[in-house]
């Protein structure tokens, strides 16, 4: 009803080729953008902290591994050490030169990660497929092994783990033991909000169309006059950018201190499972996916034990955790068979129906 | 399509609810337990997580409580994985907890800062951070009874009079054996230094997390290098793994030495040939307590813990208890110093502080004999206590040596020097601004 193409006329290229035609899309953004705001003033300690924080930050590196995986059709399990590269990049960078705002950090980091990615990028020029794959699980251990090995890079602490210390913006702590959970949430939003913009201006434009190519036929694209290498390096820095910016916010504005093995290989995994669960090639699906992955267990964490609990049934932690276990993996399994191209394909077959609704047609 | 929507919405509502609902009542203290009961560390954590559940949860059953206030109980899987153990803290934090013990040193760290912020005070027994035993620059973190500095001076001091002398230890190769992250690697400067300084040589192997169900390559170059003992920082499946591979690579057993985390479970797996494995370890084995037995009567012969009747007393149980006794002590003195009864966690910290299991209060507890003696004080939030060395005998641990005083003199410059690298690292630490109580 309230959903409707009808009557919105398109009269230049330029309303003809927008990202959100619709109006009600385009009000619908701007609701959600509004309501994540009002969250930060609503939403508890434990929501922001524990749930939307972390949520932000692994749909930012989804998106990284989406550019990537889902647009060029590269498939990487260095995704774990690449945001490791960004967190180290940032520590050394905000305690070298405190004087510089940590905003500031957080976005160069991210340059750090991306020559990194590039690096390893070079082999995807030959390689493709599952052999490239194994090239980058080559980076991830690789890394890995530096942030153990290079004392220099947590600038020698005894304990080996990257800590945060107080950093400011506009006077009001936002890393570090004092910053509130609202402050780092409004930074990280902000953050991710602003990074996704430029992500779907990318995607959308002349070189997301390029790395699309890529995926699709590599040959033709090359025929086609695009340059593979170039194309595929290019998409390697832009999604280790945005892997190492989601790498240093996880650290920094989430954990607040973390060891060398948070960016292990089940990291890379955990971020690839978002990525195919929300749906390769879209935007809207590494939020998805990282909902699903991350957000479903603690809400079936909270959920369950308050469901036997009427009938006197006290389920264990332990129990607890292996239900959470094998609800989200047959869910993952069963999203997967209903819909093998993610729930983001899923959102929108629903707005399509939605379109002509009560209608079939 | 609609159908989903709902369920998202109810999925919302029943989470939203879910947590508004924790008001507890106002006469019971909420005392959150950080276990994991799965993963691979499942089969150090889970012992560990009956012993702390079994007795705060028989100070409940038999006395009603602490001083009449019954405990509220909640475990939290963290899965000895950083990521739940930090969601477990953001859960229970808005519950009041008195005390937290996140039983992992990468949980702890992430932790340590937040404690001052959130006045929730963090008990690491030994393990942690070592340089938050000064409570004078981390007046929220507690770490008795002994860091693990103190541990490998200990080791070393004790292999050392093996010898002969800690000067005999010239020339001599000591292999350490140690998980790959911050708790493996904290102890490698003190050892460093101290093979300056005696002039011994080490070598490191270093198992990363991944690996510690295979270390064959680590035994290898053992088998290579030929040291002339063995000390191993392991945990979790780490440590049964290691005994194994010594006893399959022919390795001297009774020149390999642990620190204190590895478990009845652990030696026995190394079969007939581990006989002569021996550890550090701080408090008895066994379940020939008062308090244990009372254990036994209202926890477990009631069907109210999940331990196995046979696991009661092991080593690793044991080891839960003594965390246990920690909180309940710290409670107990927080209502003797504040003279209320439902206490929060500022006031445990004070208690903490104020901790004094001497001999008289142990057996006052059913605990004569469990353990030595601990004091913590104001600038103190260690202990330092000595450990002794107990060896396996093929069916249980057997204590065979006198307390084994740390080198203090060598540890506390390293202990100084970190807790101060610490505090300027981290701009803005703040200064301790909570006051000492006298010592009672």
């Amino acid at each position: 009803m309230l959903y409707r193409e009808a009557g919105q006329f398109k009269t230049t290229y330029v309303a003809d080729s927008a990202i959100f035609p619709l109006r009600e899309d385009r009000i619908g953004l701007a609701i959600i953008i509004l309501g994540a705001y009002a969250l930060a003033f609503l939403g508890n300690s434990f929501l922001l902290q524990a749930v939307m924080i972390p949520f932000l930050v692994f749909s930012l590196a989804a998106i990284g591994l989406n550019i990537l995986t889902g647009y060029t059709g590269l498939l990487s399990l260095g995704t774990g050490a690449f945001m490791g590269v960004g967190a180290y990049a940032c520590y050394k960078l905000m305690t070298a030169f405190p004087g510089v705002n940590v905003i500031v950090w957080i976005f160069v980091s991210g340059f750090f990660s991306a020559a990194i990615g590039a690096l390893f990028g070079l082999p995807s020029l030959r390689i493709k497929g599952f052999y490239l794959a194994v090239a980058t699980l080559a980076a991830q251990f690789f890394l890995q092994w530096c942030f153990i090995r290079i004392p220099w890079l947590v600038n020698y602490n005894v304990s080996g783990a990257l800590d945060a210390p107080l950093r400011t913006l506009f006077g009001i702590p936002i890393i570090g033991p004092n910053a509130t959970p609202q402050t780092r949430y409004l930074v990280v939003l902000t953050i991710v909000i602003v990074l996704t913009w430029i992500a779907s201006n990318l995607v959308h434009g002349r070189i997301g169309r390029m790395w699309i190519a890529i995926r699709d036929m590599d040959l033709a694209a090359e025929l086609m006059g695009i340059r593979p290498l170039q194309t595929k390096l290019l998409a390697f820095a832009v999604s280790s950018y945005y892997c190492g910016v989601a790498g240093a916010l996880l650290v920094f504005l989430w954990y607040g201190g973390a060891e060398y093995d948070v960016f292990n290989i089940n990291q890379s995994f955990f971020i690839l499972f978002m990525v195919i669960i929300g749906g390769l090639g879209s935007l809207i699906g590494s939020f998805f996916g990282a909902a699903l992955i991350f957000i479903l267990p603690i809400v079936l964490g909270i959920v369950l034990p308050a469901m036997f609990e009427p009938f006197g049934i006290s389920v264990a932690a332990d129990v607890i955790e292996h239900l959470r276990f094998m609800i989200v993996g047959a869910l993952i399994i069963f999203f997967l068979i209903v819909e093998p191209h993610g729930l983001a394909r899923l959102w929108q077959i629903g707005k399509q129906k939605l379109l002509v609704w009560p209608f079939p047609y | 399509m609609s159908f989903r929507k709902l369920g998202l919405g109810l999925a919302a509502a029943t989470m939203l609810a879910g947590m508004a609902l924790p008001a507890f009542a106002q006469d019971s203290v909420y005392v959150p337990l950080f276990t994991y009961r799965t993963g691979p560390f499942a089969g150090s954590g889970t012992p560990i997580a009956d012993g702390m559940h079994d007795y705060l949860r028989m100070l409940n059953e038999r006395d009603g409580g602490i001083g009449g206030v019954k405990l509220v109980l909640e475990e939290c899987e963290t899965g000895y994985d950083t990521k739940k153990g930090v969601e477990c803290y953001e859960a229970v934090k808005g519950k009041n907890p008195v005390v937290v013990n996140p039983w992992s040193t990468g949980i702890t760290l992430p932790l340590i800062p937040r404690a001052s912020v959130d006045k929730i005070p963090i008990l690491s027994m030994a393990y942690g951070l070592s340089a938050s035993a000064r409570g004078d620059i981390f007046p929220w973190v507690f770490n008795p009874p002994a860091t693990y500095w103190d541990g490998m001076s200990m080791l070393i001091k004790y292999i050392g009079e093996k010898e002969g002398g800690l000067d005999k230890l010239k020339g001599k190769k000591i292999g350490f054996l140690h998980l790959d992250a911050s708790f493996g690697k904290e102890p490698i400067p003190l050892l460093q230094e101290l093979s300056k300084e005696l002039g011994f040589e080490v070598a490191l192997y270093p198992v990363a997390a991944q690996d510690m169900q295979n270390q064959s390559s680590q035994w290898l170059s053992a088998r290579r290098d030929r040291p002339d003992y063995m000390i191993m920082w392991g945990w979790g499946s780490m440590n049964g793994a290691a005994v194994k591979e010594a006893v399959r690579s022919g390795y001297p057993i009774d020149k390999f030495y642990s620190v204190w985390w590895p478990g009845e479970d652990d030696a026995r797996a190394g079969g007939a040939g581990a006989k002569g494995f021996k550890m550090l370890n701080w408090h008895a084995v066994g379940a020939n307590f008062p308090a244990i037995q009372d254990i036994q009567k209202h926890v477990v012969d009631k069907g109210l813990s999940k331990a196995p009747k046979d696991k009661v007393g092991e080593l690793l149980y044991n080891r839960g208890i003594y965390n246990s006794l920690l909180i309940a002590e710290g409670i107990a003195q927080a209502q003797k110093l504040t003279g209320k009864k439902v206490v929060t966690g500022e006031d445990v910290r004070r208690g903490m502080e104020n901790i004094k299991l001497d001999p008289a209060r142990l057996k006052a507890l059913g605990l004569e004999g469990f353990t030595d003696q601990l004091v913590l004080s104001c600038a103190d939030h260690n202990g330092h206590r000595a450990a002794f060395m107990q060896e396996w005998d093929g069916t249980k641990w057997v204590k065979i040596s006198n307390p084994i005083e740390p080198m203090t003199d060598r540890v506390k410059g390293q202990l100084d020097a970190a807790a101060k690298d610490y505090a300027e690292k981290n701009a803005g630490w703040p200064k301790r601004s909570e006051a000492c109580d006298k010592a009672s």
